[in-house]
């Protein structure tokens, strides 16, 4: 028996490589596995080669792996480009049709099933996706009445008939390997789930589901991958509470209708990747200066300009800080798991009423669109707190307005929504008085600056890091951000293995940076090397301006598209190690 | 009820004297004591330039935003709160030139709010550089030969993007102004109100006598009918664009807001949005 494995299924980008992964891996969380998918894709619809690989253990894992149990491909592309990554009994299931072959020097064996011809002899090829999943699934040795299930939920509603055709084809993909392969394999013979029930879902739609508890009832977007997930799963969500989606002309107008929103009273959230973050650059100053709260996801991805649009990478973190012109409150933090994003996007919208500026929650590609399994998620930890909201208004003198922006210990105003009586009271970009009336003297001025940068000093996300210490004195600490914890984890104990002690924190603040928390990791470990996916190493660069210590700081990094495997971060830092200790 | 004097602010404007804007302030306040408005539910939403200060200059919610970005701003806030009456405004550079995008969308969305721009053919905060409403051969800092660029037409520009409410007015107009606001803000969609609002200062061509020499009233055209989006098309085309008054209105379609699948009357701010766990629950089954 067991405890992981990885499978990976290929094809042509929209040849159902999708749908076999989504109806496999259903099946699979059912029985209480961990899941974690990753999905290789490019930035077109249809054609281009794709895969989807997915890591299914009996514990939490929330990494890909080095390499790969079963490959199923639907062309011989698939093969070339996959298979060396087979450990040694690996299995490639490859349709028949195309007279598969293993290329020279790749390991494990290949069992070739009519996918295309028993999809079509029962009716039409869109049945290969089930004929692949069922041979999958046989090999595996798992009940095929699980799996079974899966189908009839993804098919119900439309029809016994349509349910029946696909549960036949993956009874046919499972007779069919099974036969070549005499019976279930027995060193895919997974250990049982401990049968807990989890969730199987992306980040974006942790962070969705997590906005609409929060009271998000608004979300202007433009789309844009890999983003547009969030506005998708609003768009379902939001009209059964009464709220609604607008798909906006551009990035622009999607950050200044959310503001709008948001000054309106409703929580309201926008979101992007790189390139529309940077044409909402001046609204965000806007939303800081007028100290009008707004949330601001940021699912990054390869970088600069176009970039690498499917691709991930973490290349957006100093753009987010020192973004917008001129100074403003604001704040910049990160998840790193699903549950998180969940957690997250709600505390986003209760720090944004509470210290009112904007916030930008930032995620990675990985974290956005890989699928994976996460605990459930606690009904009990979802608190609405609107900050210094104020109701109902004392009357107001002639002439005078309302004191939205008094001066405040705290740098944090009443604020009152438009349609409140004795409310009135102005808001703009300028630099404004108490009551919000333009103002260019000098003093107000600076004491106007530094009641909106007094916010910065009180701000505080739940866990601004998360440390895995467990050694006082660590030969190494890894510090990371975003999804790279999993990968980070098991290459530790790799190192562990190797007498290499290490300690991991992940930093979920990233401005204000929270230098206090960290510092003692920093002060207790010999080396610290830093793990992102930039060019520039600009976790790596927040960390010596904010904290110090830049002659132990070196750093693993990654921007060629691809996520990080263990082996790569166990390499790199032992590598960085062996050079410290000479 | 709130009478003219209630939307009256102590504010002096920083406009020059003469300006074309100081009629638009006063007819926004008036139309807005017209049509029973208390100062707490009008928000006046406007952009960049001598105009956009006018948010400042009545009195009730004004939210001074960004260059060219007061209509998603305005959009977003009636979103958030239907029950407010909105209005957007800014000069033609802020409509017409930096924000053009959201102007041909925010018309063709029909979200109920009134757009008016303050139409000076100049730009005027940043001392006197050519428009999109600039006509060709007109010099400014900008253009010392004379612009080539060809000028543009707003009210054909609004009928094309499928305008529900389209008027125009003249800021030596107050009593027509008032009444095409008026009409504006009691539309059920989006309200395109384009005024020619002379710049005394840098524009010295389209001065008030040129305008008060080429406006053409719409009462003055017998039979005119401002459901007839042809009819409206065919005279603008005749006059050069220079008529005024309410040239074009479609009663039948909806706002935005009430297409909206289960879109509430009660303004979402207002709206108890915590989930109950069997909301939650509900929610979370798609991911088990």
């Amino acid at each position: 028996m067991i405890s992981q494995l990885s499978w990976k299924i290929g094809g042509q980008q929209g040849e159902g490589v999708e749908s076999t992964d989504r109806i496999f891996s259903t099946a699979l969380n059912r029985l209480g596995y961990y899941l974690y998918g990753y999905r290789h894709f490019s930035s077109r619809i249809k054609g281009g080669h794709t895969n989807n690989k997915i890591r299914i253990s009996v514990k939490p894992i929330r990494s890909i792996s080095d390499d790969l149990d079963i490959l199923v491909a639907f062309d011989q592309e698939t093969i070339d480009l996959n298979a060396h990554e087979l450990r040694k009994n690996g299995v490639v299931v490859a349709d028949a049709k195309f007279n598969p072959t293993m290329p020279e020097g790749v390991q494990g064996r290949l069992f070739p099933v009519p996918i295309t011809a028993i999809a079509e002899e029962l009716g039409t090829s869109l049945f290969k996706n089930m004929v692949a999943s069922g041979a999958s699934w046989a090999l595996l040795g798992l009940p095929l009445e699980v799996f079974n299930k899966a189908v009839e939920e993804e098919f119900g509603r439309k029809g016994p008939a349509v349910v029946e055709k696909n549960v036949e084809a993956v009874r046919r993909g499972a007779e069919f390997v099974l036969e070549l392969a005499g019976g279930p394999l027995s060193e895919f013979q997974l250990e049982p789930a401990d049968g807990k029930q989890k969730l199987f879902m992306i980040g974006n739609d942790a962070i969705g589901l997590g906005a609409v508890a929060a009271g998000c009832r608004f979300m202007p977007a433009y789309p844009i991958t890999p983003a547009s997930e969030i506005m998708e799963y609003l768009i379902k969500v939001l009209p059964k509470f009464g709220g609604t989606v607008i798909q906006t002309e551009d990035e622009i107008a999607a950050c200044t209708m959310a503001i709008g929103a948001n000054y309106g009273g409703v929580r309201a959230l926008t979101a992007s990747a790189g390139p529309g973050l940077s044409l909402m650059m001046e609204a965000i100053g806007l939303a800081g200066m007028t100290e009008t709260p707004v949330v601001i996801v940021d699912t990054q991805r390869g970088g600069p300009s176009t970039g690498l649009p499917t691709k991930i990478e973490q290349s957006d973190v100093l753009a987010m800080i020192h973004g917008t012109h001129g100074e403003i409150p604001k704040i910049v933090f990160a998840p790193s798991t699903i549950e998180d994003c969940f957690y997250d996007a709600i505390e986003a919208f209760n720090l944004a009423e509470k210290f009112q500026c904007p916030v930008i929650l930032l995620t990675d590609l990985q974290l956005s669109l890989g699928k994976q399994s996460s605990e459930l998620l606690d009904y009990n930890q979802i608190v609405i707190e609107r900050g210094n909201l104020v109701t109902e208004a004392p009357a107001l003198e002639e002439n005078q307005m309302f004191k939205r922006y008094a001066f405040t210990a705290d740098g944090v105003s009443p604020r009152v929504l438009p349609g409140t009586k004795n409310g009135l009271h102005h808001v703009t970009g300028v630099e404004h008085g108490e009551d919000g009336r333009p103002s260019e003297s000098p003093v107000n001025r600076q004491k106007m600056m530094d009641k909106r940068m007094e916010k910065m000093k009180h701000i505080k996300v739940r866990n601004p890091i998360l440390a895995d210490a467990k050694h006082d004195s660590p030969d190494l600490l890894i510090i990371n951000m975003g999804s790279t914890s999993g990968t980070i984890d098991e290459a530790r104990s790799r190192l562990e293995q190797e007498g290499i002690k290490t300690n991991r924190v992940t930093v979920r603040q990233l401005h204000p940076f929270p230098a206090e928390e960290l510092k003692p990791h920093i002060e207790k470990a010999k080396q610290v090397v830093v793990v992102e996916y930039n060019a520039t190493a600009q976790l790596a660069q927040l960390i010596k301006l904010n904290v110090g210590h830049a002659d132990k700081i070196r750093s693993v990094l990654k921007y060629n598209g691809n996520p990080f495997l263990p082996s790569e971060i166990t390499k790199e830092c032992k590598e960085l190690t062996l050079v410290w200790q000479h | 009820m709130a009478t003219l004097k209630d939307f009256r602010n102590n504010v002096k404007p920083n406009w020059c004297p003469g300006c074309g804007d100081f009629s638009v302030q006063a007819s926004i306040q008036r139309a807005a004591a017209n049509v029973g408005l208390e100062p707490e539910n009008l928000a006046v939403v406007s952009g960049i330039g001598c105009s956009g200060r006018i948010s400042g200059y009545i009195n009730c919610y004004g939210f001074h935003g960004v260059h060219g970005r007061a209509l998603p701003i305005a959009q977003g806030l009636k979103m958030a709160n239907r029950e407010l009456t909105v209005i957007a405004s800014g000069g033609d550079g802020d409509g017409f030139a930096i924000g053009m995008g959201h102007t041909v969308h925010a018309i063709r969305r029909n979200i109920d709010i009134t757009y008016i721009v303050m139409d000076n053919q100049i730009y005027g905060l940043t001392k006197g550089q050519t428009s999109p409403r600039s006509a060709e051969g007109f010099k400014t800092k900008s253009t010392p030969q004379g612009s080539i660029e060809s000028a543009l037409s707003p009210i054909e520009m609004a009928l094309a993007a499928g305008a529900t409410f389209v008027a125009q007015s003249f800021s030596s107009n107050l009593k027509q102004l008032t009444a095409v606001i008026e009409e504006g803000l009691k539309h059920k969609g989006f309200s395109f109100i384009n005024v020619f609002s002379p710049c005394v200062t840098f524009n010295k061509i389209n001065t008030y006598d040129w305008f008060k020499e080429h406006v053409v009233d719409l009462e003055e055209i017998p039979d005119y009918d401002p459901s007839n989006r042809i009819m409206a098309m065919t005279k603008l085309m005749e006059t050069e664009g220079m008529l005024t008054g309410i040239i074009y209105q479609d009663k039948s379609r909806k706002s935005y807001e009430d297409m909206v699948h289960g879109f509430k009357p009660e303004g979402l701010a207002k709206q108890n949005v915590k989930l109950t766990e069997a909301e939650f629950d509900k929610l979370v089954a798609e991911f088990k």
